[in-house]
């Protein structure tokens, strides 16, 4: 990403603060092992469901686990999954929707159609049936969410490809000479990344929902791990007495969504060049 | 149109034998006996295997599979391993219960979003603009196993106004609608608006604006009918996503639809069950998108002579 893309992304309104809390995030759910306060899965059954005290700051659950611990280590899970299932979807999907749209014909339709049938499955349907099958588990989950994820990606890369694919400068590497597969890597393929990237921020985030949504089922993560679906829907069942089991959690998915929905709108803001005319337009006046 | 929809209609054919397909093999192809599940681990082997004899399961996969293909091109679905009953029944008694609620849930969206996308395209960057952009993300960001329980503790357990789940009355409506409707009318509101803007801009509106309309007034009789035209289409495939039931709304509150039957056929390991939901939601999928063309062709007539 260059840096005039990035410090527009910047002045886009949230994106740099979600960029920030991304980045704690990140830290927090590396470092979990080492600052958590507390073994996330250690019980203490007297002091089940109290709230927050000096000790455990956001309260303990029925079991008397420790939440801030938990969520720290929950949110290890989230982001595997999130950044597991973009990457095992995206890379098949820009190399399907790459080959589709540049070689057209039957491949094209071929891969269209496979594309057509996997999305007349509801989505998190097909990934409940995987991993109620094949057992819950942190890669059964990443690849139920990556059968159907690769998809989007293919398509959009294929409308990308359609549209450079008429260039002028891809029609003079041609015309030089240059292989398929060169002109692809070489000319192709980098000026449609844009919109792949700024989807598979927003990709991200819907995985780490998706995650949250199996485990919610009991589809997740196998306990005693931490997830932040599992937290809330054990919570869910003291409601009346302990709401904070449930909002702990609930919280803490929607600001990460929310995160990488306000980055994925300043990446697109600053990447379409659209947008970035008018904005210098208005800037200028 | 109509060689329009008669060709889509030849499209969607191959897709819906392909969802078919495929639907067997994943079901028949992954681990875990619906045998052991239905009479326990513990069973004794000849109970099993009888049971696996009148259930059909003793026989080659591709005789399963014929049979499977073959009763759908008949229009049935099979019987269900649990309970019995025809799939068919068992899916179009659940139905009602999801065609209501995503009902519902459209309406709610529709009637947070279109006032809400109005006033903030009219005023660009003002407050109002900024509230309903705040609205809108924090919606677009909680998921409805969040929305959910938040609505359940603040009107079920606080305000004790409305049950806090089950299938009855419409006091049980409400807060399941809430929770789906308030997340797609985030995402309606923010197309609208984008939509909007873009429309507000062209010679069209700015031209009545000229010849003396008022400015609200050009936008909402000039503007909108034509910034809907996109709206519309998300409109439909969300309502679509709807009626293919919303596994965890539905398992929040206890509502008796397509995606509770589809997680509770699932669990049991029932085959007929799963493949007859699986198969009847593409179908209603398929349909849908179909619809949202032919609509999406009607609104817009630059489509419909291309």
């Amino acid at each position: 990403m260059s840096s005039g893309v990035f410090n527009r992304m910047l002045r886009h309104r949230g994106a740099g603060a979600g960029l920030a809390f991304l980045g704690l995030l990140g830290a927090a759910a590396l470092l979990a092992p080492a600052i958590t306060p507390f073994d996330p899965a250690a019980q203490a059954l007297d002091a089940g469901l109290s709230g927050a005290s000096a000790a455990h700051w956001l309260g303990q659950d029925r079991l008397g686990r420790d939440i801030l611990s938990r969520l720290l280590f929950g949110g290890r899970i989230s982001l595997a999954v999130g950044l597991g299932t973009v990457a095992l979807s995206i890379v098949p999907g820009t190399v399907i929707g790459a080959l589709s749209g540049f070689f057209g014909g039957r491949i094209d339709t071929l891969f269209m159609r496979l594309c057509d049938l996997l999305l007349a499955f509801p989505g998190l349907l097909l990934a409940i049936a995987v991993t109620a099958m094949l057992g819950p588990s942190l890669p059964h989950v990443i690849f139920a969410l990556s059968a159907l994820g690769w998809v989007g990606y293919a398509r959009l890369m294929r409308g990308q490809v359609l549209k450079v694919r008429e260039m002028e400068y891809v029609q003079a590497a041609r015309a030089t000479g240059a292989k398929p597969l060169r002109l692809i890597a070489r000319h192709v393929l980098p000026n449609a990344l844009s919109p792949l990237i700024v989807e598979a921020t927003f990709g991200i985030g819907r995985a780490v929902v998706a995650e949250a949504g199996l485990s919610f089922l009991g589809l997740g993560v196998t306990p005693p791990t931490p997830s932040w679906g599992s937290m809330i829907a054990e919570g869910r069942h003291f409601l009346f007495i302990a709401p904070h089991l449930t909002l702990a959690p609930g919280i803490a998915i929607m600001l990460t969504v929310m995160a990488f929905n306000f980055v994925g709108d300043g990446l697109r803001d600053a990447m379409d060049t659209r947008t970035a005319g008018t904005t210098a337009v208005r800037d200028g006046r | 149109m109509t060689r329009m929809v008669l060709a889509r209609l030849r499209q969607a054919v191959p897709v819906v034998l392909g969802v078919a397909t495929l639907v067997f093999l994943l079901i028949h192809m992954v681990p875990g006996d619906p045998v052991d599940a239905m009479l326990g681990e513990s069973a004794v082997a000849i109970d099993k295997a009888e049971l696996r004899h009148e259930l059909k399961l003793d026989r080659p996969l591709l005789s399963q599979y014929a049979e499977f293909m073959t009763g759908i091109a008949r229009g049935d679905l099979g019987v269900s391993f649990r309970t019995r009953e025809p799939v068919a029944r068992e899916i179009l008694s659940r139905f009602p219960a999801t065609l209501l609620l995503a009902s519902a849930s459209l309406a709610i969206a529709l009637m947070i979003a279109v006032p809400l996308g109005i006033a903030a395209a009219l005023r660009p960057r003002s407050w109002v603009d900024l509230l309903c952009g705040t609205s809108a993300m924090l919606g677009l960001s909680m998921p409805n196993f969040v929305i959910g329980p938040l609505l359940v503790l603040l009107f079920s357990i606080q305000l004790g106004v409305f049950p806090v789940s089950g299938y009855g009355g419409w006091r049980h409506l409400v807060l399941p609608a809430l929770t789906l409707g308030s997340g797609m009318s985030a995402i309606l509101m923010r197309m609208l608006r984008s939509s909007l803007l873009e429309e507000v801009g062209q010679e069209y509106v700015r031209t009545a604006i000229a010849k003396g309309m008022s400015a609200t007034r050009a936008v909402v009789r000039h503007a909108l009918p034509n910034a809907l035209i996109p709206v519309a289409t998300v409109l439909g495939l969300q309502f679509g996503a709807l009626l293919a039931g919303s596994v965890i709304t539905e398992t929040i509150f206890s509502w008796p639809g397509i995606g509770r039957l589809m997680v509770q056929a699932i669990e049991a390991r029932d085959y007929p069950l799963v493949q007859g939901c699986v198969l009847f939601v593409a179908l209603l999928t398929v349909s849908v998108n179909l619809l949202v063309d032919l609509l999406y062709a009607r609104l817009d007539p630059r489509i419909r002579h291309e």
